[in-house]
Protein backbone atom coordinates (compact mmCIF):
# COMPACT_ATOMS: atom_id res chain seq x y z
CA UNK A 1 0.00 0.00 0.00
CA UNK A 2 1.26 3.46 -0.63
CA UNK A 3 0.09 5.17 2.47
CA UNK A 4 -0.54 2.53 5.00
CA UNK A 5 -1.85 4.15 8.90
CA UNK A 6 -0.07 2.82 11.91
CA UNK A 7 -2.85 3.81 13.60
CA UNK A 8 -5.13 2.31 11.94
CA UNK A 9 -5.67 -1.03 14.85
CA UNK A 10 -5.89 2.14 17.21
CA UNK A 11 -9.41 2.55 16.59
CA UNK A 12 -11.68 -0.21 16.81
CA UNK A 13 -14.50 1.24 14.86
CA UNK A 14 -12.61 1.34 11.58
CA UNK A 15 -12.32 -2.50 11.21
CA UNK A 16 -16.14 -3.21 12.14
CA UNK A 17 -17.32 -0.64 9.39
CA UNK A 18 -15.09 -2.22 6.82
CA UNK A 19 -16.79 -5.31 7.94
CA UNK A 20 -19.95 -3.71 6.47
CA UNK A 21 -18.25 -2.86 3.48
CA UNK A 22 -17.99 1.16 4.90
CA UNK A 23 -15.02 3.17 3.94
CA UNK A 24 -15.61 6.08 6.52
CA UNK A 25 -14.20 9.53 4.88
CA UNK A 26 -17.08 11.80 6.66
CA UNK A 27 -13.90 12.63 9.53
CA UNK A 28 -14.91 16.31 9.07
CA UNK A 29 -18.22 15.76 10.26
CA UNK A 30 -17.20 13.70 13.26
CA UNK A 31 -14.61 11.22 13.94
CA UNK A 32 -13.81 7.41 14.83
CA UNK A 33 -12.53 7.07 18.73
CA UNK A 34 -9.34 5.17 19.91
CA UNK A 35 -9.44 2.39 22.25
CA UNK A 36 -7.88 4.10 24.91
CA UNK A 37 -11.27 6.29 25.18
CA UNK A 38 -13.49 3.90 25.25
CA UNK A 39 -11.75 1.77 28.15
CA UNK A 40 -11.38 5.31 29.79
CA UNK A 41 -14.92 6.25 29.72
CA UNK A 42 -15.81 2.15 30.24
CA UNK A 43 -13.45 2.58 33.45
CA UNK A 44 -15.07 5.74 34.74
CA UNK A 45 -18.41 4.12 34.54
CA UNK A 46 -17.63 0.75 35.99
CA UNK A 47 -15.42 2.22 39.14
CA UNK A 48 -18.22 4.83 39.69
CA UNK A 49 -19.91 7.58 38.07
CA UNK A 50 -20.25 10.84 40.71
CA UNK A 51 -21.03 14.40 40.40
CA UNK A 52 -18.25 16.84 40.36
CA UNK A 53 -17.46 19.60 42.27
CA UNK A 54 -20.42 19.20 44.59
CA UNK A 55 -19.50 16.29 47.17
CA UNK A 56 -17.12 14.99 49.73
CA UNK A 57 -17.49 11.19 49.20
CA UNK A 58 -14.49 9.29 47.72
CA UNK A 59 -16.54 8.64 44.18
CA UNK A 60 -16.98 12.43 43.60
CA UNK A 61 -13.19 13.23 44.86
CA UNK A 62 -12.18 10.63 41.76
CA UNK A 63 -14.61 11.88 39.11
CA UNK A 64 -13.54 15.52 40.11
CA UNK A 65 -9.98 14.45 39.93
CA UNK A 66 -10.23 13.21 36.12
CA UNK A 67 -12.29 16.09 35.22
CA UNK A 68 -9.69 17.92 36.89
CA UNK A 69 -6.83 16.68 35.32
CA UNK A 70 -8.55 16.72 31.56
CA UNK A 71 -9.34 20.46 32.23
CA UNK A 72 -4.82 20.56 32.64
CA UNK A 73 -4.65 18.36 29.25
CA UNK A 74 -6.61 20.37 27.02
CA UNK A 75 -4.96 23.57 28.15
CA UNK A 76 -1.75 21.74 27.56
CA UNK A 77 -2.74 20.69 24.41
CA UNK A 78 -3.21 24.06 23.61
CA UNK A 79 -0.48 25.12 25.39
CA UNK A 80 -2.76 27.88 27.70
CA UNK A 81 -0.28 27.85 30.45
CA UNK A 82 -1.58 30.89 32.82
CA UNK A 83 -2.52 33.08 29.95
CA UNK A 84 -6.27 32.02 30.18
CA UNK A 85 -8.92 29.31 31.64
CA UNK A 86 -10.55 26.47 29.63
CA UNK A 87 -14.50 26.45 29.79
CA UNK A 88 -15.85 23.20 29.05
CA UNK A 89 -19.03 23.62 26.63
CA UNK A 90 -21.27 21.10 25.02
CA UNK A 91 -19.85 21.41 22.06
CA UNK A 92 -17.99 24.72 19.55
CA UNK A 93 -21.29 25.19 18.90
CA UNK A 94 -21.99 25.96 22.54
CA UNK A 95 -18.56 27.59 22.90
CA UNK A 96 -19.64 30.27 20.40
CA UNK A 97 -23.28 30.89 21.61
CA UNK A 98 -22.06 31.65 24.80
CA UNK A 99 -19.51 34.30 23.75
CA UNK A 100 -22.16 35.92 21.56
CA UNK A 101 -24.86 36.19 24.38
CA UNK A 102 -22.12 36.45 27.41
CA UNK A 103 -20.33 39.62 25.26
CA UNK A 104 -23.88 40.97 24.51
CA UNK A 105 -23.56 44.24 27.05
CA UNK A 106 -20.15 45.18 25.05
CA UNK A 107 -22.09 46.19 22.12
CA UNK A 108 -24.18 49.13 21.01
CA UNK A 109 -25.95 50.31 17.92
CA UNK A 110 -23.82 50.62 15.15
CA UNK A 111 -20.17 48.79 16.14
CA UNK A 112 -18.91 46.08 13.80
CA UNK A 113 -18.82 42.34 14.23
CA UNK A 114 -16.74 40.94 11.31
CA UNK A 115 -17.00 37.36 10.07
CA UNK A 116 -15.51 36.07 7.20
CA UNK A 117 -17.45 34.05 3.99
CA UNK A 118 -16.46 30.89 4.81
CA UNK A 119 -17.67 30.42 8.32
CA UNK A 120 -19.52 27.46 9.40
CA UNK A 121 -22.81 28.53 10.39
CA UNK A 122 -21.92 27.52 14.01
CA UNK A 123 -19.78 30.65 14.16
CA UNK A 124 -22.02 32.60 11.38
CA UNK A 125 -25.82 32.15 13.14
CA UNK A 126 -24.69 33.65 17.10
CA UNK A 127 -23.00 36.38 15.43
CA UNK A 128 -26.04 37.39 12.74
CA UNK A 129 -28.18 37.36 15.19
CA UNK A 130 -26.32 39.22 17.91
CA UNK A 131 -26.17 41.65 15.17
CA UNK A 132 -29.90 41.47 14.78
CA UNK A 133 -30.40 41.85 18.83
CA UNK A 134 -28.36 44.80 19.05
CA UNK A 135 -28.79 47.20 15.78
CA UNK A 136 -24.99 45.89 15.03
CA UNK A 137 -23.41 45.87 11.46
CA UNK A 138 -22.48 42.26 10.54
CA UNK A 139 -19.10 42.53 8.44
CA UNK A 140 -18.72 39.81 5.84
CA UNK A 141 -14.39 39.53 4.88
CA UNK A 142 -14.17 38.44 1.35
CA UNK A 143 -12.53 35.26 0.35
CA UNK A 144 -9.59 35.20 -2.73
CA UNK A 145 -9.35 32.52 -5.65
CA UNK A 146 -8.03 30.07 -3.18
CA UNK A 147 -10.36 30.13 -0.60
CA UNK A 148 -8.59 31.83 1.76
CA UNK A 149 -9.68 35.44 3.41
CA UNK A 150 -8.62 38.15 1.38
CA UNK A 151 -6.19 40.47 3.68
CA UNK A 152 -6.09 43.01 1.54
CA UNK A 153 -9.97 43.74 1.53
CA UNK A 154 -9.92 43.03 5.25
CA UNK A 155 -7.39 45.81 5.51
CA UNK A 156 -10.43 48.49 4.47
CA UNK A 157 -13.08 46.01 6.54
CA UNK A 158 -11.67 45.71 10.01
CA UNK A 159 -11.63 49.50 11.44
CA UNK A 160 -12.39 51.51 14.27
CA UNK A 161 -16.00 50.85 14.78
CA UNK A 162 -14.62 46.83 14.68
CA UNK A 163 -15.62 45.55 18.39
CA UNK A 164 -15.39 41.32 17.68
CA UNK A 165 -13.71 39.62 14.63
CA UNK A 166 -14.91 35.91 14.49
CA UNK A 167 -12.88 33.62 12.21
CA UNK A 168 -12.50 29.93 11.58
CA UNK A 169 -8.77 28.62 11.25
CA UNK A 170 -9.25 26.11 8.42
CA UNK A 171 -12.55 25.95 6.35
CA UNK A 172 -14.34 22.69 6.16
CA UNK A 173 -15.53 23.17 2.82
CA UNK A 174 -12.00 24.40 1.71
CA UNK A 175 -9.22 22.83 3.61
CA UNK A 176 -7.83 25.97 3.53
CA UNK A 177 -5.59 27.65 6.57
CA UNK A 178 -6.70 31.14 7.03
CA UNK A 179 -4.28 34.33 7.79
CA UNK A 180 -5.28 34.74 11.45
CA UNK A 181 -1.69 35.88 12.52
CA UNK A 182 -2.59 39.15 10.06
CA UNK A 183 -6.59 39.06 11.20
CA UNK A 184 -5.64 39.16 14.86
CA UNK A 185 -2.72 41.98 14.71
CA UNK A 186 -5.89 43.67 12.29
CA UNK A 187 -8.41 43.54 15.14
CA UNK A 188 -5.70 44.28 18.14
CA UNK A 189 -4.58 47.27 16.28
CA UNK A 190 -8.43 48.93 16.71
CA UNK A 191 -9.21 46.90 20.31
CA UNK A 192 -11.18 44.28 18.96
CA UNK A 193 -12.05 40.67 20.39
CA UNK A 194 -10.88 38.30 18.82
CA UNK A 195 -12.61 34.78 18.95
CA UNK A 196 -10.94 31.79 16.32
CA UNK A 197 -12.96 28.60 15.51
CA UNK A 198 -11.31 26.00 15.67
CA UNK A 199 -13.58 23.03 14.96
CA UNK A 200 -11.29 21.92 11.96
CA UNK A 201 -8.18 23.31 13.09
CA UNK A 202 -7.61 21.57 16.24
CA UNK A 203 -8.04 18.34 14.23
CA UNK A 204 -4.61 18.66 12.48
CA UNK A 205 -1.19 19.74 13.91
CA UNK A 206 -0.60 21.46 17.00
CA UNK A 207 -1.85 24.80 18.17
CA UNK A 208 -0.54 27.39 20.61
CA UNK A 209 -3.39 29.85 21.89
CA UNK A 210 -0.27 31.83 23.07
CA UNK A 211 1.25 32.20 19.81
CA UNK A 212 -1.85 32.26 17.75
CA UNK A 213 -2.99 35.41 20.24
CA UNK A 214 -6.84 35.14 20.36
CA UNK A 215 -8.55 35.98 22.84
CA UNK A 216 -10.65 33.18 22.54
CA UNK A 217 -10.11 29.25 20.57
CA UNK A 218 -13.39 27.10 20.61
CA UNK A 219 -13.17 23.62 19.67
CA UNK A 220 -15.66 20.44 19.62
CA UNK A 221 -14.12 17.18 21.38
CA UNK A 222 -15.73 14.54 18.45
CA UNK A 223 -13.82 16.12 15.51
CA UNK A 224 -10.80 15.89 17.62
CA UNK A 225 -11.12 12.02 18.34
CA UNK A 226 -12.75 12.30 21.39
CA UNK A 227 -16.50 12.31 22.81
CA UNK A 228 -19.60 14.13 21.17
CA UNK A 229 -21.32 16.22 23.28
CA UNK A 230 -18.35 18.34 24.77
CA UNK A 231 -16.96 21.25 23.76
CA UNK A 232 -13.78 23.10 24.50
CA UNK A 233 -13.76 27.19 24.74
CA UNK A 234 -10.52 28.74 25.92
CA UNK A 235 -10.49 32.26 26.93
CA UNK A 236 -7.48 34.52 27.73
CA UNK A 237 -7.97 36.07 31.51
CA UNK A 238 -7.97 39.27 29.95
CA UNK A 239 -11.00 38.55 27.80
CA UNK A 240 -12.66 36.60 30.36
CA UNK A 241 -13.84 39.64 32.66
CA UNK A 242 -15.98 40.73 29.90
CA UNK A 243 -18.09 37.81 29.95
CA UNK A 244 -20.80 37.40 31.31
CA UNK A 245 -22.53 34.84 32.89
CA UNK A 246 -25.05 33.14 30.44
CA UNK A 247 -26.74 29.84 31.44
CA UNK A 248 -27.38 29.69 35.12
CA UNK A 249 -28.17 26.49 37.58
CA UNK A 250 -25.86 24.06 39.12
CA UNK A 251 -21.83 24.86 40.77
CA UNK A 252 -21.85 27.72 38.93
CA UNK A 253 -23.49 29.41 41.47
CA UNK A 254 -21.77 31.46 44.86
CA UNK A 255 -24.13 32.20 46.88
CA UNK A 256 -27.93 31.88 45.91
CA UNK A 257 -30.83 33.58 48.24
CA UNK A 258 -34.76 34.14 46.83
CA UNK A 259 -34.15 37.41 44.86
CA UNK A 260 -30.44 37.32 43.75
CA UNK A 261 -27.43 35.49 43.15
CA UNK A 262 -23.90 35.94 42.61
CA UNK A 263 -21.65 33.92 40.52
CA UNK A 264 -18.67 31.94 40.49
CA UNK A 265 -15.49 33.27 37.91
CA UNK A 266 -14.26 30.96 34.95
CA UNK A 267 -14.22 28.52 34.34
CA UNK A 268 -16.63 26.95 36.60
CA UNK A 269 -18.67 29.94 36.72
CA UNK A 270 -19.46 28.89 32.80
CA UNK A 271 -19.60 25.72 33.34
CA UNK A 272 -23.65 25.30 35.04
CA UNK A 273 -25.62 22.40 35.58
CA UNK A 274 -23.77 18.84 35.44
CA UNK A 275 -20.94 18.82 33.10
CA UNK A 276 -20.99 15.77 30.43
CA UNK A 277 -18.48 14.51 33.03
CA UNK A 278 -17.42 10.78 31.39
CA UNK A 279 -17.05 12.63 28.12
CA UNK A 280 -14.68 15.10 29.38
CA UNK A 281 -12.57 12.32 31.12
CA UNK A 282 -12.80 10.65 27.61
CA UNK A 283 -11.20 13.97 25.96
CA UNK A 284 -8.67 13.66 28.41
CA UNK A 285 -8.00 10.16 27.59
CA UNK A 286 -7.67 10.84 24.05
CA UNK A 287 -5.28 13.59 24.32
CA UNK A 288 -2.90 11.26 26.03
CA UNK A 289 -3.22 8.79 23.10
CA UNK A 290 -3.12 11.79 20.56
CA UNK A 291 0.02 13.16 23.00
CA UNK A 292 1.48 9.34 22.43
CA UNK A 293 1.79 9.53 18.95
CA UNK A 294 4.98 11.05 17.03
CA UNK A 295 3.43 14.63 15.85
CA UNK A 296 5.60 14.59 12.96
CA UNK A 297 4.44 10.87 11.27
CA UNK A 298 1.03 12.39 11.68
CA UNK A 299 1.78 15.70 9.81
CA UNK A 300 3.74 13.44 7.01
CA UNK A 301 0.85 11.25 7.03
CA UNK A 302 -2.10 13.30 6.85
CA UNK A 303 -0.07 15.61 4.22
CA UNK A 304 0.96 12.09 2.16
CA UNK A 305 -3.14 11.34 2.27
CA UNK A 306 -4.59 14.61 0.99
CA UNK A 307 -1.90 15.00 -1.96
CA UNK A 308 -3.04 11.40 -3.06
CA UNK A 309 -6.17 12.47 -2.73
CA UNK A 310 -6.02 15.87 -4.65
CA UNK A 311 -3.95 14.23 -7.54
CA UNK A 312 -6.84 11.31 -7.86
CA UNK A 313 -9.72 13.81 -8.08
CA UNK A 314 -7.69 15.89 -10.49
CA UNK A 315 -6.62 13.83 -12.58
CA UNK A 316 -10.28 12.52 -13.31
CA UNK A 317 -12.12 14.61 -15.92
CA UNK A 318 -15.06 16.70 -15.25
CA UNK A 319 -14.12 17.11 -11.67
CA UNK A 320 -13.74 20.65 -10.19
CA UNK A 321 -12.54 21.11 -7.14
CA UNK A 322 -13.84 24.11 -4.44
CA UNK A 323 -10.42 26.33 -3.71
CA UNK A 324 -7.02 25.04 -3.18
CA UNK A 325 -7.52 22.59 -0.29
CA UNK A 326 -4.33 22.42 1.40
CA UNK A 327 -4.99 19.79 5.03
CA UNK A 328 -7.58 17.15 5.84
CA UNK A 329 -10.41 17.54 2.96
CA UNK A 330 -10.65 18.20 -0.58
CA UNK A 331 -14.41 19.48 -1.63
CA UNK A 332 -15.61 19.03 -5.56
CA UNK A 333 -18.10 18.94 -7.58
CA UNK A 334 -18.40 17.14 -11.17
CA UNK A 335 -19.71 19.31 -14.27
CA UNK A 336 -22.93 18.45 -15.92
CA UNK A 337 -23.84 15.53 -12.57
CA UNK A 338 -25.86 16.84 -9.31
CA UNK A 339 -23.85 16.21 -6.39
CA UNK A 340 -26.92 14.08 -4.84
CA UNK A 341 -27.08 12.27 -7.53
CA UNK A 342 -23.09 11.37 -6.63
CA UNK A 343 -23.73 10.84 -3.47
CA UNK A 344 -26.56 8.52 -3.80
CA UNK A 345 -24.44 6.59 -5.68
CA UNK A 346 -21.47 6.67 -3.71
CA UNK A 347 -23.57 5.54 -0.63
CA UNK A 348 -24.82 2.73 -2.09
CA UNK A 349 -20.90 1.35 -2.78
CA UNK A 350 -20.44 2.29 0.91
CA UNK A 351 -18.18 5.14 0.86
CA UNK A 352 -19.14 7.37 3.39
CA UNK A 353 -18.84 11.54 2.36
CA UNK A 354 -20.79 14.18 2.99
CA UNK A 355 -22.73 15.90 0.38
CA UNK A 356 -24.43 19.06 0.27
CA UNK A 357 -23.95 22.69 1.72
CA UNK A 358 -21.71 21.38 4.48
CA UNK A 359 -23.35 24.31 7.07
CA UNK A 360 -21.99 26.80 5.09
CA UNK A 361 -24.80 27.80 2.84
CA UNK A 362 -24.37 31.09 2.28
CA UNK A 363 -20.38 30.67 1.13
CA UNK A 364 -21.81 27.65 -1.58
CA UNK A 365 -24.41 30.54 -2.61
CA UNK A 366 -21.47 32.77 -3.12
CA UNK A 367 -19.94 29.90 -5.47
CA UNK A 368 -23.34 29.29 -7.10
CA UNK A 369 -23.28 26.04 -6.54
CA UNK A 370 -26.38 23.97 -4.96
CA UNK A 371 -24.12 21.61 -3.00
CA UNK A 372 -20.49 19.76 -2.99
CA UNK A 373 -19.16 16.48 -2.53
CA UNK A 374 -16.65 16.46 0.52
CA UNK A 375 -14.05 13.96 0.97
CA UNK A 376 -12.51 14.71 4.67
CA UNK A 377 -9.69 12.22 6.25
CA UNK A 378 -8.39 11.20 9.53
CA UNK A 379 -5.10 10.00 10.66
CA UNK A 380 -6.60 5.62 10.85
CA UNK A 381 -7.43 6.73 6.79
CA UNK A 382 -4.85 5.36 4.27
CA UNK A 383 -4.69 4.85 0.69
CA UNK A 384 -6.66 2.27 0.18
CA UNK A 385 -9.43 3.79 1.47
CA UNK A 386 -8.80 6.56 -1.02
CA UNK A 387 -8.65 3.80 -3.56
CA UNK A 388 -12.27 2.32 -2.93
CA UNK A 389 -13.50 5.62 -3.02
CA UNK A 390 -11.62 6.35 -6.67
CA UNK A 391 -13.21 2.99 -7.27
CA UNK A 392 -16.84 4.00 -6.65
CA UNK A 393 -16.63 8.07 -7.47
CA UNK A 394 -15.51 6.02 -11.45
CA UNK A 395 -18.38 3.99 -11.22
CA UNK A 396 -20.61 6.17 -10.55
CA UNK A 397 -19.51 8.59 -13.19
CA UNK A 398 -19.66 6.08 -15.52
CA UNK A 399 -23.24 5.08 -14.66
CA UNK A 400 -24.28 9.14 -14.61
CA UNK A 401 -22.81 10.14 -17.81
CA UNK B 1 -56.98 -2.16 -2.80
CA UNK B 2 -55.91 -3.11 -6.21
CA UNK B 3 -52.69 -1.14 -7.87
CA UNK B 4 -52.31 1.10 -10.17
CA UNK B 5 -50.92 -0.21 -13.59
CA UNK B 6 -47.82 1.69 -13.35
CA UNK B 7 -47.46 0.63 -9.91
CA UNK B 8 -47.79 -3.48 -11.11
CA UNK B 9 -45.29 -2.51 -13.93
CA UNK B 10 -42.72 -0.64 -10.98
CA UNK B 11 -43.31 -3.84 -8.60
CA UNK B 12 -42.05 -6.43 -11.34
CA UNK B 13 -39.49 -4.14 -12.74
CA UNK B 14 -37.74 -3.51 -8.96
CA UNK B 15 -38.06 -7.15 -7.70
CA UNK B 16 -36.47 -8.75 -10.40
CA UNK B 17 -33.26 -6.57 -10.28
CA UNK B 18 -30.34 -8.06 -8.47
CA UNK B 19 -27.74 -5.66 -8.06
CA UNK B 20 -27.37 -1.95 -7.04
CA UNK B 21 -26.62 -1.20 -10.41
CA UNK B 22 -29.34 -2.28 -11.88
CA UNK B 23 -31.69 -0.42 -9.14
CA UNK B 24 -29.87 2.75 -9.85
CA UNK B 25 -29.96 2.36 -13.46
CA UNK B 26 -33.81 1.49 -13.22
CA UNK B 27 -34.59 4.63 -10.80
CA UNK B 28 -33.16 6.52 -13.68
CA UNK B 29 -34.92 5.14 -16.55
CA UNK B 30 -38.41 6.15 -14.04
CA UNK B 31 -36.91 9.43 -13.43
CA UNK B 32 -36.29 9.96 -17.16
CA UNK B 33 -40.33 8.51 -17.83
CA UNK B 34 -41.24 11.65 -15.83
CA UNK B 35 -43.87 13.65 -17.82
CA UNK B 36 -42.23 17.40 -17.87
CA UNK B 37 -43.47 19.63 -15.09
CA UNK B 38 -45.28 22.52 -16.89
CA UNK B 39 -42.78 25.87 -16.27
CA UNK B 40 -45.21 27.87 -14.34
CA UNK B 41 -45.65 25.08 -11.90
CA UNK B 42 -41.96 24.76 -11.05
CA UNK B 43 -42.00 28.13 -8.75
CA UNK B 44 -40.80 28.27 -5.57
CA UNK B 45 -44.34 28.10 -3.92
CA UNK B 46 -44.20 24.16 -5.16
CA UNK B 47 -40.80 23.54 -4.15
CA UNK B 48 -40.44 20.37 -1.66
CA UNK B 49 -38.36 22.12 1.54
CA UNK B 50 -35.45 19.64 2.82
CA UNK B 51 -33.62 18.06 0.29
CA UNK B 52 -30.50 18.16 -1.39
CA UNK B 53 -31.73 19.31 -4.99
CA UNK B 54 -34.59 20.89 -6.20
CA UNK B 55 -38.26 19.06 -5.78
CA UNK B 56 -41.23 20.54 -7.37
CA UNK B 57 -45.05 18.67 -6.57
CA UNK B 58 -47.99 19.60 -7.59
CA UNK B 59 -50.88 17.88 -6.68
CA UNK B 60 -54.20 18.14 -8.31
CA UNK B 61 -57.87 16.44 -7.28
CA UNK B 62 -59.60 15.78 -10.58
CA UNK B 63 -63.29 14.02 -10.43
CA UNK B 64 -62.50 12.39 -7.47
CA UNK B 65 -58.83 11.39 -8.24
CA UNK B 66 -55.47 12.86 -6.96
CA UNK B 67 -53.05 13.83 -10.09
CA UNK B 68 -49.33 14.65 -9.13
CA UNK B 69 -46.78 16.50 -11.11
CA UNK B 70 -43.19 16.40 -10.17
CA UNK B 71 -39.90 17.55 -11.09
CA UNK B 72 -36.47 17.59 -9.76
CA UNK B 73 -33.14 18.73 -11.17
CA UNK B 74 -31.05 15.30 -9.80
CA UNK B 75 -31.98 12.25 -11.48
CA UNK B 76 -32.28 9.95 -8.64
CA UNK B 77 -34.81 11.85 -6.66
CA UNK B 78 -37.01 11.97 -10.13
CA UNK B 79 -37.21 8.44 -10.21
CA UNK B 80 -38.03 8.13 -6.41
CA UNK B 81 -40.65 10.65 -7.07
CA UNK B 82 -41.77 8.89 -10.20
CA UNK B 83 -41.86 5.70 -8.52
CA UNK B 84 -44.30 7.38 -5.97
CA UNK B 85 -46.39 8.47 -8.70
CA UNK B 86 -46.93 5.62 -9.86
CA UNK B 87 -48.17 4.50 -6.33
CA UNK B 88 -50.64 7.31 -5.93
CA UNK B 89 -51.61 9.23 -9.39
CA UNK B 90 -55.28 8.35 -9.67
CA UNK B 91 -55.89 7.05 -5.91
CA UNK B 92 -59.20 9.26 -4.02
CA UNK B 93 -58.36 10.96 -1.20
CA UNK B 94 -59.42 7.98 1.16
CA UNK B 95 -57.25 5.82 -0.78
CA UNK B 96 -54.54 7.89 -0.72
CA UNK B 97 -54.92 8.14 3.10
CA UNK B 98 -54.78 4.22 3.35
CA UNK B 99 -51.50 3.99 0.88
CA UNK B 100 -48.30 2.59 3.54
CA UNK B 101 -45.66 4.47 1.33
CA UNK B 102 -42.82 3.42 3.16
CA UNK B 103 -44.24 -0.49 2.87
CA UNK B 104 -44.15 0.49 -1.09
CA UNK B 105 -40.75 1.50 -0.95
CA UNK B 106 -39.95 -1.39 1.09
CA UNK B 107 -41.28 -3.83 -1.86
CA UNK B 108 -39.51 -1.91 -4.54
CA UNK B 109 -36.17 -2.43 -2.56
CA UNK B 110 -35.24 1.07 -1.47
CA UNK B 111 -36.38 1.20 1.95
CA UNK B 112 -32.89 2.77 2.93
CA UNK B 113 -34.32 6.01 0.95
CA UNK B 114 -36.55 6.66 3.49
CA UNK B 115 -34.58 6.41 6.67
CA UNK B 116 -33.94 9.01 8.96
CA UNK B 117 -31.36 10.17 8.06
CA UNK B 118 -31.10 10.33 4.08
CA UNK B 119 -31.49 13.97 3.06
CA UNK B 120 -32.32 13.27 -0.26
CA UNK B 121 -35.45 14.38 0.09
CA UNK B 122 -38.05 11.75 -0.31
CA UNK B 123 -39.58 12.09 2.97
CA UNK B 124 -39.50 15.75 2.60
CA UNK B 125 -41.57 14.76 -0.70
CA UNK B 126 -44.08 12.52 1.02
CA UNK B 127 -44.63 15.13 3.85
CA UNK B 128 -45.37 17.52 0.96
CA UNK B 129 -47.61 15.55 -0.58
CA UNK B 130 -49.95 14.71 2.82
CA UNK B 131 -50.32 18.38 3.28
CA UNK B 132 -51.25 18.65 0.18
CA UNK B 133 -53.81 15.74 0.21
CA UNK B 134 -55.18 17.52 3.43
CA UNK B 135 -55.45 20.87 2.26
CA UNK B 136 -57.53 20.20 -0.88
CA UNK B 137 -59.73 17.71 0.70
Amino acid sequence: MLVPSPWRADFPAIATLQRQDQTYLDNAATTQKPQALLDAISHYYANGAANVHRAQHLPGAHATQAFEDSRSKVAQWLNAGDSGQIVFTHGATSALNLLAYGLEHLFTTGDEIVISALEHHANLLPWQQLAKRRGLELVVLPLNADGVIDVEAAVGLIGPRTRLLAVSQLSNVLGAWQPLETLLAMARTHGALTVVDGAQGIVHGRHDVQALGCDFYAFSSHKLYGPDGVGVLFGRNDALHHLRHWQLGGEMVQHADYHSASFRPAPLGFEAGTPPIAGVIGLGATLDYLSSLDPQAVLAHEAALHDYLLRGLKARNGVRVLGSPQVALVSFVVDGIHNADLAHLLTEQGIAVRAGHHCAMPLLKAMHLSGAIRVSLALYNDSDDLERFFEALDQALDMLR
Amino acid sequence: MTLPVDAVEALEAFQAVGSWEQRARMLMQWGERLPALADEDKVDANLVQGCESLVWLVGRLENGHWQFAASSDARMIRGLVALLLARVNGLSTAELQGVDLSDWFNQLGLSRQLSPSRSNGLNAVLQRMRTLSQTQN
